[in-house]
């Protein structure tokens, strides 16, 4: 906004900053907020009248927290039980504040409230000092990434205005936050009950020569809007009311423009935008930023759907189906490792497992411990896997698209920020990067071969841990089809690794890339007529999926199970105990996870059956389902 | 984006967060100004489409002049307008002080006519400023099944994230307009060039600030008869916009008690 704008607009016309009041109960929140109110002329009028007759029926002086206690338990008890707003202007600008309740069951209001604010207002009692509460919702305001903060010490009357009282608790509040990297903007000495330093400068503290608490709140400045962050343009809804297609969604970071090739992640497609579609506005829009809700169209029909992100190609959002991320617990019962929840990002929806609890924090002296459990009100550190991949980003990058919650059943159990550190970014563009490219249809269809041949094909995709006996079955059923006359080939995990991925290694970037290339090939065979069983340990259930995303009709997920131990004492090929003395980084079991299918079309134990039995078995699914005319 | 511009985003992500999340949805049109307003709101979130009906409960007492207003905006914006009665006083709780108690009617109604729609939630135009119970609202408000708010324990709500999974029977009152002061709304409105009820406008130096039933609502002093007036009104004044309705001054908590029970 130029000088000019801001002398042409009224101050009530600005946006207003939104503003948290916290701290630990009865510092004063609700007292501070009703004086400040007051004392910047904000009240309507006939609201001190009614707050005096409130406080008299209840025989106590003048209570400037009925100002905005609105409930009756609120006014009966003294308490604040949910968060407020009220709207209050200074000369400067127009201010929401928001009122969290600072008791400790009431964290999940303090959130709501804090959450959406600018800045915060942290008041500390003089004579009490730093609280439990003072430093919870110190480390929710770090947490939330708020470190716009103002300290007002309040209750200065009580320590007889004592400046050596106030220096104390100042550098007690000092040291507490800025253990947490945030170093307040101000810390001042108040007394909210009698409008001392509030909007007038005290009197009765002639030796604080800093200024009132309304000009300290004055002279912050707000958050700008993340429009110069990469484009996330998470897409909330597609609309076909009339004979447009309409991505609707808000853009939560960057801009776009008319024209613009956008990639949708997780899919990776690509288009652009034909128009940005408005209702009752001047003129064709063009361009649109961070904060707007818009609309636009695209000059190809793709699949989208709610919860895919655009951006731009060069910038897109990481991709990754696990990360780490700092919880908030608000949940009645706690996170527990293994448990699945809903994550919600942006308009992503998805379910995710807790693969880990690294740490909780005690919020109170900053120490960590480890625990399998974050119980509610309490702040740890955790990894979550989901089956899908998710658009993401770190938290630090982008705040938009790196904050979730967590919902527990038809509860919402916690907050989180995305932490990507030790994890990848397991984007690879599996579109086709080639120009000039279009695809023919071949006249030979696969029904017609599989006339052909007197059996259908498809992929017999065996997973499971080294020496579980994948390849061995896969070489053994290969024979007894082939002995049948059937179009049957194995692709084999180790052969592979020699020619089609001898570029790859076994991180889990890698080991994605290999089985994206292999879930492709099998495809392509199996739509050549040939039944196509592969043989490869594949741990991570997102790659399985997207193997079987490739060609859905055809793809056979058969888990050869045996377990750890079966596999080790076998060991057919020295690994496991390589890995065991650390001669094999990222080894599948031992250093590395599997995760076993959850709907395997079948399922062979090779730990209880013999080799013979097992041939017998899946030889009996492949009859079922690929003799022509079964299935 | 100026102030108005993220004031309006905001409203069009919640509406069309609601519109995303409830198969069955209505928005309830008092013919207000708010009201007016969130129709309008709902036009830019759906590109000029109101894809739920806009409901009207009607207590039989309102002024003449938003009857017709009701009549001709109906069929201007196209909507799928549902006019349903309130139940006589008669059928009020009878404990309720007299004003609280005819407002109460509104509950009722609305209340019947979730029942007759099977709606999952309500969209309603309440607003933060308006008083002191309705600023500790939550954007997507969960009520039991008798509409009753339970305001000691709401959902958290945070990062635009809302209560939308829920166990069988439960309601939810979705308010795109928690966010917006009055000057916000004649703002807007001003901008936007929103139709509205003539009893805004000042007559014979009176106005009506905030429009209910003929018996229990009030004007207010004014010669404000264009909307530019209106606004330099209030920007100078320090009258409570609801000051003129009768039902929020009975008791000290009557109006805490009329939103407990459902009332909006």
């Amino acid at each position: 906004m130029t000088s000019a704008q801001m002398t042409d607009t009224p101050i009530t016309d600005l946006a207003p900053m939104k503003l948290v009041i916290v701290g630990h109960v009865d510092h004063g929140k609700s007292t501070l907020i009703g004086r400040m109110l007051h004392d910047t002329g904000s009240l309507p009028d006939g609201k001190m009248e009614a707050v005096k007759a409130m406080s008299d029926r209840r025989g106590m002086p003048m209570e400037w927290a009925f100002v905005l206690d609105a409930l009756q338990a609120e006014r009966d008890q003294g308490i604040t039980i949910d968060t407020t707003q009220i709207f209050f202007k200074t000369s400067a600008r127009p201010y929401v504040i928001i009122d969290a309740p600072g008791h400790k069951e009431f964290l999940k209001n303090m959130v709501s409230g804090a959450a959406s604010a600018d800045a915060a207002i942290l008041v500390v009692d003089a004579k009490e000092g730093v609280q439990e509460q003072t430093r919870r919702h110190g480390y929710i305001l770090h947490l939330l990434g708020l470190d716009n903060v103002v300290v007002a010490v309040n209750k200065m009357d009580l320590v007889d205005h004592a400046k050596d009282r106030f220096e104390e608790v100042a550098g007690e509040v000092h040291k507490y936050l800025g253990g947490m990297g945030i170093t307040p903007a101000a810390i001042l000495p108040v007394s909210a009950r009698h409008g001392d330093g509030l909007a007038n400068k005290s009197q009765n503290m002639p030796w604080f020569k800093g200024d009132t608490l309304i000009a300290a709140l004055d002279a912050l400045t707000p958050k700008p809007l993340p429009v110069e962050l990469p484009l996330r343009f998470p897409v909330q809804d597609v609309y076909k009311f009339d004979e447009r297609r309409i991505l609707a969604g808000r853009i939560e970071s960057g801009k776009l423009s008319v024209g613009d090739t956008l990639l949708f992640s997780p899919s990776n497609a690509r288009a652009q935008v034909q128009s940005i579609e408005a209702w009752s506005v001047d003129g064709p829009v063009l361009s649109a930023s961070a904060g707007q809700s818009i609309g636009i169209t695209l000059d190809d029909q793709l699949f989208v759907e709610r919860g895919h992100v655009a951006s731009h190609e060069s910038e897109p959002p990481v991709q990754t189906n696990v990360f780490r991320a700092r919880i908030f617990w608000l949940g009645r019962a706690p996170l527990e490792v293994g448990r699945r929840y809903k994550l919600k990002l942006a308009t992503l929806e998805h379910p995710v497992e807790v693969q880990a609890i690294e740490r909780v924090i005690d919020v109170s002296d900053l120490s960590e411990r480890p625990a399998d459990r974050i119980e509610r009100n309490e702040v740890g550190e955790v990894v979550l896997r989901a089956r899908a991949m998710l658009s993401v980003d770190e938290f630090t990058a982008n705040p938009r698209l790196g904050r979730f919650v967590l919902i527990d059943g038809y509860d919402m159990a916690g907050g989180g920020l995305v932490s990507m550190d030790g994890f990848h970014d397991l984007r690879r563009a599996n579109a086709p990067t080639s120009q000039n490219i279009t695809a023919v249809e071949t006249r030979v269809t696969t029904d017609a071969r599989w006339a052909a041949n007197g059996h259908k094909s498809g992929v017999l995709w065996l997973t499971g841990l080294s020496g579980a006996g994948k390849s061995t079955l896969a070489l053994e059923l290969e024979q007894a089809l082939f002995r049948k006359g059937w179009q049957v080939y194995v692709l084999d995990g180790d052969n592979i690794r020699f020619d089609l991925s001898a570029d790859l290694g076994f991180a889990p970037e890698d080991r994605e890339e290999n089985i994206r290339r292999v879930g492709e090939v099998a495809a392509l065979f199996a739509r050549a007529g040939i039944l196509v069983i592969t043989a490869f340990i594949s741990p991570y259930r997102s790659d399985r999926d997207r193997a079987r995303a490739v060609a859905p009709d055809l793809f056979h997920e058969v888990f050869v199970n045996a377990g750890l131990a079966v596999c080790e004492e076998r060991d057919p090929k020295g690994l496991y105990k390589k890995a065991r003395r650390g001669e094999i980084a990222e080894f599948t079991g031992i250093s590395a996870p599997y995760e076993a299918p959850e709907n395997a079309e079948v399922e062979i134990d090779t730990g209880a059956l013999s080799l013979s039995q097992s041939v017998e078995q899946l030889l009996g699914y492949v009859e079922a389902n690929f003799r022509t005319g079964a299935g | 984006m100026n102030h108005l511009d993220s004031l309006e985003a905001q409203s069009v992500y919640i509406l069309r967060e609601a519109f995303n999340k409830f198969d069955r949805l209505g928005m309830l049109w008092s013919l207000g100004k708010d009201s007016n307003v969130m129709l309008w709101l709902a036009k830019k979130a759906f590109f000029g489409h109101v894809p739920f009906p806009a409901m009207f409960c009607d207590t039989g007492k309102k002024f003449p002049e938003m009857y017709a207003f009701q009549k001709e905006y109906s069929v201007k914006w196209g909507l799928n307008f549902i006019r349903r009665d309130c139940p006589p006083i008669e059928e009020i709780d009878p404990t309720l002080p007299p004003a609280a108690r005819s407002a109460a009617r509104k509950t009722e109604a609305l209340k019947r006519l979730i029942a007759e729609l099977d709606l999952q939630a309500v969209i309603a135009g309440i607003r933060r400023d308006e008083e002191a119970t309705r600023a500790k609202e939550r954007v997507f408000s969960p009520r039991g099944e008798n509409a009753e708010w339970d305001f000691r324990d709401q959902p958290p709500e945070f990062w635009d994230q809302f209560k939308t999974d829920f166990a069988p029977g439960t309601h939810i009152r979705v308010h795109p307009l928690l966010h917006w002061t009055e000057l916000d709304i004649w703002l807007y409105i001003q901008r936007e060039g929103i139709p509205l009820v003539p009893l805004y406008f000042a007559r014979d130096g009176k106005r009506y600030r905030s429009l209910g039933d003929m018996d229990i609502t009030n004007p207010v002093s004014s010669d404000a008869d264009t909307v530019e007036k209106i606004i330099a009104e209030l920007r100078a004044t320090k009258v409570a916009e609801r000051s003129g309705r009768a039902m929020d001054h009975e008791a000290e908590d009557a109006f805490e008690r009329l939103r407990s029970a459902g009332y909006m």
